[in-house]
């Protein structure tokens, strides 16, 4: 495309992102060099710009004393936005190539969207050389951000091992065992029946909780979560098939509050002793002690899922843009190494922010072996520790944002209108096949 | 009296341009440019991570797709139904809410009305997490004043049996947003009616009174003649502004639209379309579709309050 053009269609493209995407990336410089005296502290002559969304945020800045040290001539900005808005904001950035940050955090929700195009810098190239350090990650942490043609587009930073959250009180009033929960899909709701006629509390906040866990088991390889490696769906397959029945078990035998995660009725369950169990990332247990649930503290334990599965709730990265200062490249990739690559700082992010470490020089900690007083003064860290060694990464697909909308409104239509499943099932891979090559 | 060095005096022949300039600059800039981008972007696939070399021209590719796209029909179909549930109401009650608050709190009226207009002057945001909180199924004061209500014999039969499910229910949604939407907007067409009241010439009503006619027929036969202009006015607002909702379904469900996609308009798929699917091509598509929606409706509109004549 000729020059003129391509500043004609930046400016159309920034006028009509800009205002959706939010303001303040385009703050990022090189400050021009200002004279140092002698014996004086070296005033920054840089400034790297990161953007990043809660609570990477916190962590970022958390961080700064220590950079400040190694690097007192490198000022680091921290752009933060809500989690959507931050997306919205880096996808515009990346689409005019203008404002761009110099390090930014990806939530691993996302990478999937960002892998697809050529917008992100390939860290396993020269001078990144990011395989050279892959050992050093929790594998499927690494492999999440390895694009199917092998590009790594981002680092690790932090992870969410799947867990097994439950009430213990409410389990013993029903006369149960953890092992009840999590021997099998199936023993699982049964002993959700046994819970809702002792003590009148909801197995899970949401059936769909049963659906997503379970369409991520049994996967064959190289298959992705609603595609094959062609872009067809997959929808139709037996783990989409078992995942809806299940869910509608759940919801038959009125086993779910029918609340979804993050709303008030959600936190209100939690407080009240309403809700059982939650499967989530290990993450949860933290936002319940800190601020969902507190008063709850000591009733929690800790599982593995049920049926011995393994599955990932999150994650954060850091990535760099392939169209960003070329000249302050080499800094921005020192900070990203700074702060993925530091045993200290991981395990800082983790004891402040619940930020589950994707280094795994950070995994051999005393603090992994120290109870928890919110889980009961459970030993959990080291469960979770050993679920992420067994979580396997699943190939993402462009449209496996909108394949999700599509599965949970037909899991909808099951659940409220009595569609049956395999005609719900049908639908959605009729409405992916549509878009699958969009 | 000072005078300006020579440089800075403008011809009065070239001053009205030099005046309107900065208008037509900001205009071009913010108004015409966004909308020719949209309308390339329509007849382009885009990868928008790969940034501006990565578009490529599909031609009508992304309008067929439009039409194709069942949810692109459905959020459609949700448009129109919440803005006939939200915006028919909105006059139905204006106009004789405008017209008691001119007649009965002549004193009072300014604070009545500010009253009325707070909502529309309140945020969004704020407003859609006040909603959400209303309409929480356990613990929400709406399901919370049903429960009361259903204790009461005869009016209790009325009510339903069990806690709504507002904004999980595909079936409770749609009528939760259009309470929000008929909250928020019936005291801005309230404000539109009682200035056209105002303009009316109380001559006509001493002579109808003169005549003999009643308090209802001098409103059907004076007053809601008069506000036709207004009205028509009032209902084309409504018209372009329900079709291009966005703001409460979108807060209210989070962005997503809702459970079975209930509280999913137009102009949320075509939001999500871009930024959550980023496939901007069929978004600018959809929303030039829109755009011909909303066109022909209010032209429809236009036509319905023709007088005969005009």
């Amino acid at each position: 495309m000729r020059q003129p053009a391509r500043w004609l269609l930046a400016l159309c493209a920034g006028l009509t992102l800009a205002p959706l995407a939010g303001s303040g990336l385009a703050a990022s410089s090189a400050t021009p060099t200002t004279a140092t005296p002698a014996g004086a502290v070296k005033a920054p002559v840089m400034t790297l710009t990161v953007a990043a969304f809660p609570a990477v945020d916190e962590i970022v800045r958390a961080s700064l004393p220590a950079w400040n040290a190694l690097h007192p001539e490198v000022e680091v900005k921290v752009v933060s936005r809500e989690v959507n808005d931050h997306h919205t904001a880096m996808t515009t950035a990346l689409s005019t190539a203008k404002g761009l940050p110099d390090v930014m955090a990806l939530e691993v929700g996302y990478l999937g969207r960002f892998a697809q195009g050529s917008g992100l810098q390939d860290l396993s190239q020269p001078p990144y050389s990011l395989r050279d350090d892959q050992r050093r990650f929790v594998a499927y942490a690494f492999d999440q951000a390895t694009t199917a043609s092998g590009s790594v587009l981002a680092v690790p930073t932090d992870i969410g091992p799947g867990t097994l959250l439950y009430r213990t009180d409410l389990l013993s009033r029903a006369g149960l065992r953890e092992s009840d929960l999590t021997g099998s899909w199936t023993g699982y709701v049964d002993a959700g029946i046994k819970i809702k006629a002792a003590t009148g509390a909801y197995l899970m906040a949401h059936a769909r909780d049963m659906k997503d866990i379970l369409i991520r088991t049994g996967l064959q390889p190289g298959e992705g979560l609603y595609f094959d490696k062609d872009s067809r769906p997959v929808v139709t397959s037996p783990r989409f098939v078992r995942a809806f029945e299940l869910a509608r078990e759940v919801r038959r035998q009125r086993l779910d509050a029918k609340v979804t995660a993050w709303s008030a009725d959600w936190s209100e369950g939690f407080k009240r002793g309403t809700i059982a169990t939650q499967m989530s990332g290990a993450w949860l247990a933290g936002h319940l002690n800190n601020w969902l649930a507190p008063t709850t503290r000591g009733k929690w334990r800790a599982a593995q899922l049920p049926d011995g599965a393994f599955a990932a709730y999150g994650g954060s990265f850091f990535a760099m843009a392939r169209a960003g200062d070329a000249q302050r490249k080499p800094m921005a990739w020192a900070f990203i190494r700074f702060i993925t690559m530091n045993r200290d700082l991981q395990l800082a992010a983790f004891k402040t922010q619940d930020a589950f470490p994707a280094l795994l020089d950070a995994h051999q900690d005393a603090f992994y072996e120290q109870p928890l007083p919110f889980l009961g003064g459970q030993v959990a860290r080291r469960e979770w520790r050993d679920a992420a060694s067994h979580i396997r990464a699943v190939p993402v697909h462009k449209q496996d944002a909108f394949a999700r909308e599509v599965i949970d409104t037909e899991l909808d239509k099951v659940l409220e209108r009595g569609k049956d499943i395999p005609t719900a099932l049908a639908d959605a891979q009729r409405l992916l096949a549509l878009r699958a090559h969009r | 009296m000072l005078r300006l060095p020579p440089f800075l005096r403008l011809s009065p022949r070239y001053a009205p341009y030099a005046l309107l300039a900065p208008f037509l600059v900001l205009f071009v800039v913010f108004g015409i440019f966004p909308l020719l981008f949209s309308l390339y972007l329509a007849f382009h696939s885009w990868e928008p991570t790969s940034g501006l070399g990565a578009m490529h021209w599909v031609g009508l590719d992304n309008f067929a797709f439009a039409l194709q796209d069942e949810w692109f029909w459905k959020s459609l179909r949700n448009t129109g139904w919440l803005a006939v549930a939200s915006g028919l109401p909105q006059h139905l009650v204006a106009i004789p809410l405008a017209t008691f608050l001119h007649l009965g709190f002549r004193r009072w009226r300014n604070p009545m009305v500010g009253a009325w207009f707070l909502p529309y002057i309140t945020s969004s945001v704020a407003i859609a997490i006040l909603f959400s909180s209303l309409f929480s199924t356990d613990y929400g004061l709406i399901n919370l004043a049903i429960a009361t209500v259903r204790e009461i014999p005869l009016l209790g039969a009325l009510m339903p049996n069990a806690a709504v499910d507002w904004l999980n229910d595909p079936d409770s949604l749609k009528p939760a947003i259009a309470t929000i939407v008929f909250w928020r907007y019936v005291g801005f067409n309230v404000v539109l009616y009682l200035a056209a009241l105002q303009t009316i010439p109380v001559d006509l009503y001493e002579a109808a009174t003169i005549d003999g006619a009643g308090r209802f027929q001098q409103f059907f036969h004076i007053t809601l003649p008069s506000l036709r202009p207004m009205i028509l006015f009032g209902v084309t607002l409504s018209v372009i502004g329900g079709l291009q909702l966005f703001e409460e379904p979108f807060i209210l469900t989070g962005g997503k639209g809702g459970s079975d996609q209930a509280g999913m308009t137009a102009a949320v798929y075509l939001y999500r379309n871009a930024f959550d699917f980023n496939d901007f091509g069929a978004a600018s598509a959809m929303s030039w579709l829109l755009f011909l929606v909303v066109a022909t409706l209010t032209w429809l509109t236009h036509r319905a309050f023709r007088r005969q004549g005009d």
